[in-house]
């Protein structure tokens, strides 16, 4: 993992997709660097207007696509800028995470939390847990899929 | 009278007034294909209870704008109760004739039990017994060794819609659902499980045929796997592209699968991919208490929300 504070990165980066929700969590990803908060630079953010936007399937195809973690962040239950939105994206994603394992991913590649603007250094914290974990996880078995694929191309199955 | 003169009888009274009624019928004493009863003489095509496999409701959409008479077994009525709730087809234009079920005989189990099945010439079932004529001999099996998968863990014999009932209904205790494909597929691990995929979705043919059998797939031209704008799938036929729409179609039917079972029947390659479905729908039983096409009144897990989640724990990190 490579941490912005001018050190070389120890160990190879990898590849984990943000979901953050306009209102709340980019905002707190903003406050977490407006406050030189060091983090992982590991995190591809993509906003989205909602974490309600978030339908599962953007997570299975990063995940199918290659990316190491995905995860999906918006504001705070009652908070949603649209009132509902993180309400309804909170038992999609909540069932998402129990079909992984059964699609042989491991579930712990994909989280989602509630992060508002305010809480520069719970994104600090958040993001540089989800981090390790992924680092512990190692590369994706998407990787393996893409091996299959390929081994399929050559004719070698 | 028997089961099928009785349900000829109920369609040739309710005929007139109907633009089409949807059974089965058909030369086959194997299979009966869907049959669109529009004049009494197709009434003649009628085929026996036992061979009523297919899941008629995948027609209603598409015909919403006619009166139709419907014949359904217990299986069919939660597809028909779930287009109802989700305001897909209007109760008015649909007249239910509701049909007690024993279980509908798989003529692939047949085949493999009788080597010359494909020449058979006549199937009767009675009490627990299947007898299947052939030019040559007549063949008894057993009921239970020759029904589909999903009659074996059926919980709803009896139609749970209807305008009118068919015979007598038939007396069913509790049966719970347990799951066993799924816990013994689950005790695999991860990484085998990965691979049984892989495996599995290499055979696939993306033919599409378990969404056109799906009675809730009712986007049709419209599905995003067919879409170029968003872009989801390509045309590459490699697993990932298989694979990613297995899982488009079943979390597209989460909390609104029946398990109905249509999409692994239709498939050419015999693919288990009920099994994916079958795991979101007890998630979604544990998560929300709530099974699919069960009645009207209640709303979709996932088209609703409570402030308070009671099973879904606080994720922190």
């Amino acid at each position: 993992m490579s941490v912005v504070d001018g050190k070389e990165p120890s160990v190879k980066e990898l590849r984990i997709i943000g979901f953050l929700c306009n209102w709340c969590s980019y905002g707190g990803a903003d406050t977490a660097g407006v406050s030189r908060f060091s983090q992982p630079t590991d995190l591809r953010i993509i906003r989205v207007p909602c974490s309600g936007r978030v339908t599962p399937l953007f997570v299975v195809k990063a995940l199918m696509s290659g990316a190491d973690g995905v995860l999906v962040s918006g504001c705070h239950p009652r908070d949603c800028h649209y009132s509902e939105g993180n309400l309804y994206a909170r038992r999609r994603l909540e069932v998402l995470k129990r079909f992984l394992p059964t699609l042989g991913i491991e579930p712990e590649r994909f989280e989602y939390i509630w992060v508002s603007a305010s809480e520069g250094e719970r994104w600090q914290t958040s993001v540089t847990a989800f981090t390790e974990r992924i680092h512990a996880l190692g590369p994706s078995p998407a990787v393996k899929v893409n091996r299959y694929d390929a081994r399929l191309v050559a004719g070698g199955l | 009278m028997s089961t099928i003169d009785l349900l000829r009888e109920a369609i040739r009274a309710k005929l007139p007034d109907l633009d089409m009624v949807l059974a089965w019928g058909g030369d086959d004493p194997l299979r009966a294909s869907p049959l669109f009863i529009r004049t009494e003489s197709d009434l003649e095509n009628l085929a026996a209870p036992h061979l009523y496999v297919s899941n008629l409701a995948v027609n209603l959409y598409s015909l919403r704008s006619k009166k139709i008479g419907l014949v359904v077994k217990g299986c069919d009525s939660r597809s028909v109760i779930q287009l109802l709730k989700e305001g897909l087809i209007a109760r008015p234009s649909l007249y239910i004739f509701g049909l007690p079920c024993e279980g509908v005989v798989d003529a692939a189990k047949i085949n493999r039990e009788i080597p010359d099945a494909g020449r058979a010439t006549g199937l009767a079932v009675r009490s627990g017994r299947v007898m299947v004529q052939t030019p040559e001999n007549e063949h008894i099996l057993d009921l239970d060794a020759v029904l589909a998968d999903r009659c074996l863990r059926c919980r709803y014999p009896n139609p749970l819609i209807y305008d009118q009932l068919i015979g007598e209904a038939i007396p069913v205790g509790e049966i719970p659902d347990l799951y066993q494909d799924l816990d013994e597929f689950e005790a695999l691990s991860l990484d085998a499980r990965h691979d049984f995929w892989m495996e599995t979705m290499r055979r696939c043919v993306r033919c599409y045929a378990c969404r056109n059998a799906c009675p809730l797939c009712v986007c049709k031209a419209h599905c995003v796997a067919d879409s170029r704008e968003p872009h989801w799938l390509t045309l590459e036929t490699n697993v990932s592209q298989k694979w990613f729409f297995q899982v488009l179609h079943s979390m597209h039917l989460a909390g609104r699968c029946t398990e109905c079972g249509e999409c692994e029947r239709a498939c050419p390659m015999g693919l288990p991919i009920l099994l994916m479905r079958r795991k979101l729908n007890r998630e979604i039983r544990e998560l929300f208490g709530y099974e699919a096409g069960l009645d009207l009144m209640t709303t979709p897990p996932l088209s609703t929300f409570s402030i308070e989640e009671e099973n879904i724990a606080e994720r922190e990190l």
